[in-house]
C-alpha cells in the first residue's frame, strides 16, 4: 500500500509545526524521516495516525484521498503506529493490550480471548518472537514491550507501519534485532515510515530518506550519503560530529566511590555495590540502557538519595551523608538528567535560576534580602560567557529552547569552584548545535584538570567524550573499559553480557 | 534463625502485624485471664427469629473465655508466622487471631451480660450498606480515571429525593426509582465540569458536597419541617425473608432477611465485579483509568467512556442514599449521611480499588461501628470515648498491617485531552 501526504500544515498558536509537508511512501518501501528533536516529525505522524487534526492538507492511501479524524480511522485504513512512548498499559497482560479496542465477546458480554491468543501466537511464531501472552507488560523488558507494540499493529493488518523513534530506548543489540524485524516486514510487503535522528540506523535501513527541518521538508537523500552530509542537511549548516579530544594529563584521584549501594524505600537494590575512581583531567562515562541505576547513582553522589550505603570521597574527604548544599560546595557541579524537572524552575527568571545555588551568598544576599540588581548583573555576564540566547535574563526559563535551558544549567553549575562535574544525560533532546556546545564545555572542564563523571545512554556520545567507560547493568558496574573498545563489545555489556 | 532481610516488604509487614496480634493476645491472656478475679458468665445469643436452631445461646465464664480465646489467638498468630516462613499466605492465621482476640475481648467486656452476636453482625451489615454503595460509586469513577469526592453529596441527594418522593406518593417504589436519578444528577454536574471543562476534580467534588448539603438543609428547614406530614413521613421497606436461605442458622438473619436495598446491593456488587474484570466494558474502563493515551490510540473514546461511567456511578450511590430513608427510618434528617461518603472513599482506598476489597473494608467499618453501639447499649464499663475510637483503631490496624502500599489507577484525577506534542 502506498501513502502520500500533500500540503500538510499544522500550527500551535504562532508556532508552525508542519509547513505544507509533502511525503510519499511507496508499496513495500522503507522511508526514513530524519530530523532533529522539535523538527515536527512526531506532529506529522500524529496527524497521519488521527491523534491530531491538520489545519490543511490531504492524506492519500493507494492514491485515494481519505479522512482521518480518529485513530480508529487510521487503523481502518491499514495504518499502524509504534509510538515513541509505548501505548501499552503496564498493569495489563500482553494479550489484554493486544485486544484492547478490538475486543471479541461471547455470552453476557464476556471477553473472549481465545481467537486473539491463537492469532497472536501464530504471528509471534512467524517472526520468531518468544512472547508469553499472559505476562504483565510492566514485567517485560522494553525490547519485548516494543515487540508487543509491533505485533499489536500487525494483529489488525497494518499495511503501513509508522515507527516513531523506535530505537531510543533499546540496547544496541535490541536495535540490531529491530532493524532485522523491520527489513523482514518490508519483504512481506509492509510499507514503513521510520522516524529517527540517528544517522547510523537511517543509513542502514532506509530505501529513501526525507529530511525535515523546522516543520518543512528540506530535502531528500539516498542512504549512500555520508553521515556528515545527512547531518548538515538535518541541521542546516556544517556540523562537526566528532568533538576534538586532545591528549591530556591525568592527575590524582578526585572522586572515589567504594561499595556504594542505593535502595528504594521498600529495600529493593537500585545500585548494587558499585566502586570506581575518577581522576582529574579524565572523563569517566557511565554507559548503559536507561533505568539500570544510573539516575540513582548520579543523585547519590550529591547526597540526593536516601537509603545509601558505602563510601563516597571527594578529594580524599568523605562526603557521604552531607547535605546537598554542602556536597555542592565541596566542589561538585551537577547536571541533572531532566533539566525541565530538576535542573530549572521553569517559572523563575533566567537570572533567578542562575543563583539557585548561591542565593544566600554575597553579593546576591544582603542580610535577609536579595539584591536583584546584583543577580541581574551576574546573569548578564554568564549569559554572555555561555552564549545563552534570550531576549532578557528577566524572562522566565520556560521561554528558552532546550539548548539554552541546558546552557543556563551549565552556567550555574560551572560558576562555582568545582573539582568534579557530574553530568547526567547532558544532551538528551538537544539539537545538534547545542550538543556541540555541551560537548566542548565538558571537554574544556576535563582539559582544565577537573574530573568528569558522564552518564549517557547514547553510545556515540560515550565514545566521543570518554577516556574510560564503565557499563552499568541492573544496578551493577559490569566492567570498566578503555575508550577504544569496540561498539559491539560495549553493546553486549549494555545488554548485561560480560565475558 | 531467619533474618528479616530475606523477606519481601509485604511479608515483613505481615510479620509485623502478626507480632502485634501476638502481643495483644498475650496482653489479653494476662489482663483478662490471669488478672481477672471474677468469672461472671458471658452469654452469646445466636438466634434472632424463626431460623433453624443449632445453638440458641452459649454461656461461658468471662475468665475462661479470655483464656480460651487468647490462646486461640496465640495459635493463630504463631500459625500465621509459620505460614510466612513456608512462603505461604498467612491470611488464615491472621483471621483466626483477629476473630479470637475480638471474642476474648467480648467475653471480658460483657461479663455477666448478654451479647446478641447474630444481631450484632446483622447490624454491621446494615451499617455497611451505604458504605458499599458509596465505594462502588467511587470505584466506577476512579477505575476510569475520575476522582469522585462527591459520593457524600450523591448519597445525601439520593436519601433526600427518595424520602420526599416516597412521602408524597406513599409508595416506596417511587422513592427507590427516584434515588438513583438524584445521584446521577450530581454525577452529571461532576462529569460535565470535570471532563468537559477540566475543572480540578477534588475541588469540584468538594464543592458539589457543599452544594447538596446546603440545598437539602435549606429545603429541610423550609419544606420538610413545616409540612412534615406530607413531605417527610415516608414509608420504608420491610424485611423480605428469602425462603430456605433465610432460615439458615446465623447466616440467614444476617444476609437473607433484609430489605430489597440490601439484595440490590448484592446484585450490584456482583455485577460490577464481573463486568470490571471479565467484559469488554471492564477492560476499556481499566485502560482509560491507567493510560488514556494508549486507549485513545486504539480508537477508544476516552472522555465518552469516562462520562458514562461517572453517570452510572451516580446511579449507584444515589440508590445507596435511599438506604438512609426508605431503607431504614423512612423520613429524611438534616445531613443524615454524616460522612458515610467519605468513609466509603476510605473503604475504596483500603480495598485497593477492587470491588471485593472495598466491600470487605466497608464491612469492617460497619462492624467496628456497630460493636461500639452494641457495647454501649449493654452498658460495658469502658468510657464511651474509647468505644467511639474502635472503628478508627480498626481502620489504622487494617491499613498498616493488611493493606500495605496501595496503588491508585495511574490516570486517576488527571484530565485527558489529546496533547499537541510537536
Amino acid at each position: 500500500m502506498s501513502l502520500e501526504l500533500k500540503g500538510i500544515t499544522k500550527s500551535f498558536g504562532s508556532l508552525v509545526a508542519n509547513d505544507s509537508i509533502d511525503l510519499l511512501v511507496n508499496d513495500g518501501e522503507i522511508l526514513a524521516i530524519l530530523g532533529e528533536n522539535g523538527a515536527g516529525k512526531s506532529t506529522l505522524m500524529n496527524i497521519v495516525y488521527g491523534l491530531l487534526k491538520p489545519d490543511s492538507g490531504e492524506i492519500r492511501v493507494n492514491g485515494e484521498v481519505i479522512t482521518i479524524n480518529e485513530p480508529s480511522d487510521a487503523l481502518a485504513a491499514g495504518i499502524g503506529m509504534v509510538h515513541q512512548h509505548f501505548m501499552l498499559i503496564p498493569v495489563f497482560t500482553v494479550l489484554e493490550n493486544i485486544v484492547l479496542g478490538h475486543e471479541a465477546t461471547s455470552k453476557f458480554g464476556k471477553l473472549d480471548l481465545t481467537k486473539a491468543r491463537e492469532k497472536l501466537l501464530a504471528l509471534a511464531a512467524d517472526f520468531g518472537f518468544h512472547i508469553d501472552p499472559d505476562a504483565l507488560i510492566e514485567n517485560l523488558p522494553v525490547g519485548v514491550q516494543q515487540r508487543v507494540e509491533i505485533l499489536k499493529a500487525l494483529m489488525y493488518d497494518a499495511k503501513i507501519l509508522i515507527l516513531d523513534e523506535p530505537t531510543a530506548v533499546l540496547t544496541p543489540q535490541e536495535t540490531d534485532e529491530l532493524l532485522e524485524v523491520v527489513k523482514r516486514l518490508r519483504s512481506q510487503g509492509t510499507s514503513i515510515i521510520f522516524i529517527s535522528h540517528k544517522l547510523r540506523e537511517v543509513k542502514a535501513l532506509a530505501d529513501r530518506i526525507s529530511v525535515i527541518r523546522r516543520g518543512k521538508v528540506v530535502g531528500s537523500a539516498e542512504p549512500s550519503a555520508s553521515q556528515e552530509e545527512l547531518a548538515s542537511l538535518m541541521v542546516g549548516r556544517e556540523v562537526n560530529l566528532a568533538p576534538d579530544k586532545t591528549a591530556h594529563e591525568i592527575k590524582e584521584v578526585i572522586l572515589k566511590v567504594d561499595g556504594l549501594t542505593v535502595s528504594d524505600p521498600s529495600g529493593r537494590g537500585l545500585v548494587k555495590d558499585v566502586s570506581f575512581e575518577v581522576r582529574g583531567g579524565e572523563v569517566l562515562a557511565i554507559a548503559g540502557v536507561q533505568g539500570n541505576g544510573q539516575s540513582e547513582l548520579a543523585q547519590a553522589i550529591i547526597n540526593l538519595e536516601d537509603h545509601v550505603h558505602g563510601s563516597i570521597s571527594l578529594g580524599g574527604k568523605e562526603i557521604k551523608g552531607l547535605s546537598v548544599h554542602q556536597s555542592l560546595h565541596e566542589g561538585i557541579a551537577f547536571i541533572p538528567e531532566s533539566r525541565e524537572d530538576d535542573g530549572l524552575i521553569a517559572t523563575f527568571s533566567i537570572a533567578d535560576n542562575l543563583i539557585l545555588d548561591t542565593h544566600r551568598e554575597k553579593p546576591f544576599a544582603k542580610g535577609i534580602s536579595l539584591s536583584p540588581r546584583a543577580v541581574v548583573a551576574d546573569a548578564e555576564l554568564k549569559a554572555k560567557e555561555f552564549d545563552i540566547r534570550a531576549q532578557s535574563v528577566k524572562d522566565p526559563a520556560s521561554s528558552l529552547s532546550g539548548g539554552n535551558k541546558q546552557k543556563v544549567v551549565l552556567a550555574r553549575e560551572l560558576s562555582r569552584p568545582v573539582q568534579l562535574l557530574v553530568a547526567s544525560q547532558p544532551t538528551r533532546g538537544l539539537d545538534v548545535g547545542s550538543i556541540e556546545f555541551v560537548h566542548e564545555r565538558i571537554l574544556a572542564e576535563r582539559d582544565a584538570g577537573r574530573a568528569v563523571l558522564l552518564f549517557s545512554t547514547e553510545l556515540d556520545e560515550v565514545l566521543a567524550l570518554a577516556d574510560r567507560i564503565a557499563v552499568m547493568y541492573a544496578g551493577k558496574i559490569l566492567a570498566i573499559v578503555d575508550s577504544n573498545v569496540s561498539r559491539e563489545k560495549l553493546g553486549l555489556l549494555m545488554a548485561g553480557v560480560a565475558e | 534463625m531467619l533474618s528479616l532481610k530475606s523477606f519481601t516488604a509485604t511479608q515483613r509487614r505481615q510479620i509485623g502485624l502478626l507480632t502485634v496480634l501476638l502481643v495483644i493476645a498475650i496482653f489479653e491472656f494476662a489482663s483478662f485471664g490471669l488478672n481477672n478475679s471474677h468469672n461472671d458468665p458471658t452469654t452469646f445469643g445466636f438466634t434472632l427469629g424463626n431460623e433453624w436452631v443449632l445453638i440458641h445461646k452459649w454461656v461461658i465464664g468471662s475468665q475462661n473465655g479470655a483464656y480460651l480465646f487468647s490462646l486461640l489467638a496465640v495459635i493463630g498468630a504463631v500459625g500465621g508466622l509459620f505460614l510466612i516462613r513456608g512462603k505461604k499466605s498467612p491470611a488464615a492465621g491472621t483471621a483466626i487471631a483477629g476473630v479470637a482476640l475480638m471474642m476474648g475481648f467480648l467475653c471480658w467486656a460483657a461479663a455477666g451480660k448478654f451479647i446478641p452476636l447474630t444481631g450484632m453482625l446483622q447490624g454491621s451489615l446494615l451499617l455497611a450498606v451505604p458504605l458499599v454503595f458509596g465505594s462502588m460509586s467511587g470505584l466506577l469513577c476512579e477505575r476510569s480515571g475520575v476522582i469522585n469526592i462527591a459520593i457524600e453529596g450523591q448519597l445525601l441527594a439520593g436519601a433526600f429525593a427518595s424520602g420526599v418522593v416516597a412521602s408524597l406518593t406513599h409508595k416506596t417504589t417511587w422513592g427507590l426509582l427516584v434515588a438513583p436519578l438524584a445521584g446521577a444528577l450530581i454525577s452529571l454536574l461532576l462529569a460535565t465540569f470535570a471532563i468537559k471543562f477540566s475543572v480540578d476534580q477534588v475541588i469540584l467534588g468538594f464543592v458539589l458536597n457543599v452544594l447538596v448539603i446546603g440545598l437539602t438543609d435549606f429545603l429541610y428547614k423550609k419544606l420538610l419541617i413545616p409540612y412534615q406530614s406530607t413531605w417527610n413521613s415516608g414509608p420504608s421497606f420491610s424485611h423480605i425473608e428469602i425462603p430456605l436461605l433465610g432460615k439458615l442458622p446465623i447466616l440467614g438473619p444476617i444476609f437473607f432477611n433484609q430489605t430489597i436495598i440490601v439484595y440490590l446491593m448484592y446484585l450490584i456488587v456482583s455485577l460490577i465485579t464481573y463486568s470490571l474484570f471479565k467484559t469488554k466494558w471492564g477492560l476499556r474502563t481499566r485502560s482509560v483509568g491507567e493510560h488514556p493515551t494508549a486507549a485513545d490510540s486504539v480508537g477508544i473514546d476516552v472522555n465518552k467512556l469516562r462520562f458514562r461511567n461517572v453517570l452510572i456511578a451516580g446511579l449507584v450511590s444515589g440508590l445507596g442514599g435511599a438506604y438512609f430513608t426508605i431503607g431504614s427510618v423512612g423520613s429524611f434528617g438534616k445531613e443524615m449521611t454524616a460522612g458515610a461518603g467519605f468513609i466509603a472513599l476510605a473503604a475504596l482506598i483500603f480495598g485497593k480499588w477492587t470491588p471485593m476489597g472495598a466491600v470487605s473494608a466497608a464491612l469492617l467499618f460497619g462492624f467496628a461501628d456497630n460493636l461500639q453501639g452494641t457495647l454501649s447499649i449493654i452498658g460495658v464499663s469502658i468510657p464511651s470515648e474509647f468505644m467511639l475510637m474502635i472503628p478508627y483503631v480498626a481502620t489504622i490496624i487494617a491499613v498498616s498491617g493488611l493493606v500495605g502500599r496501595v496503588r491508585a489507577p495511574k490516570a486517576d484525577g488527571i484530565h485527558y485531552s489529546r496533547g499537541g506534542s510537536h
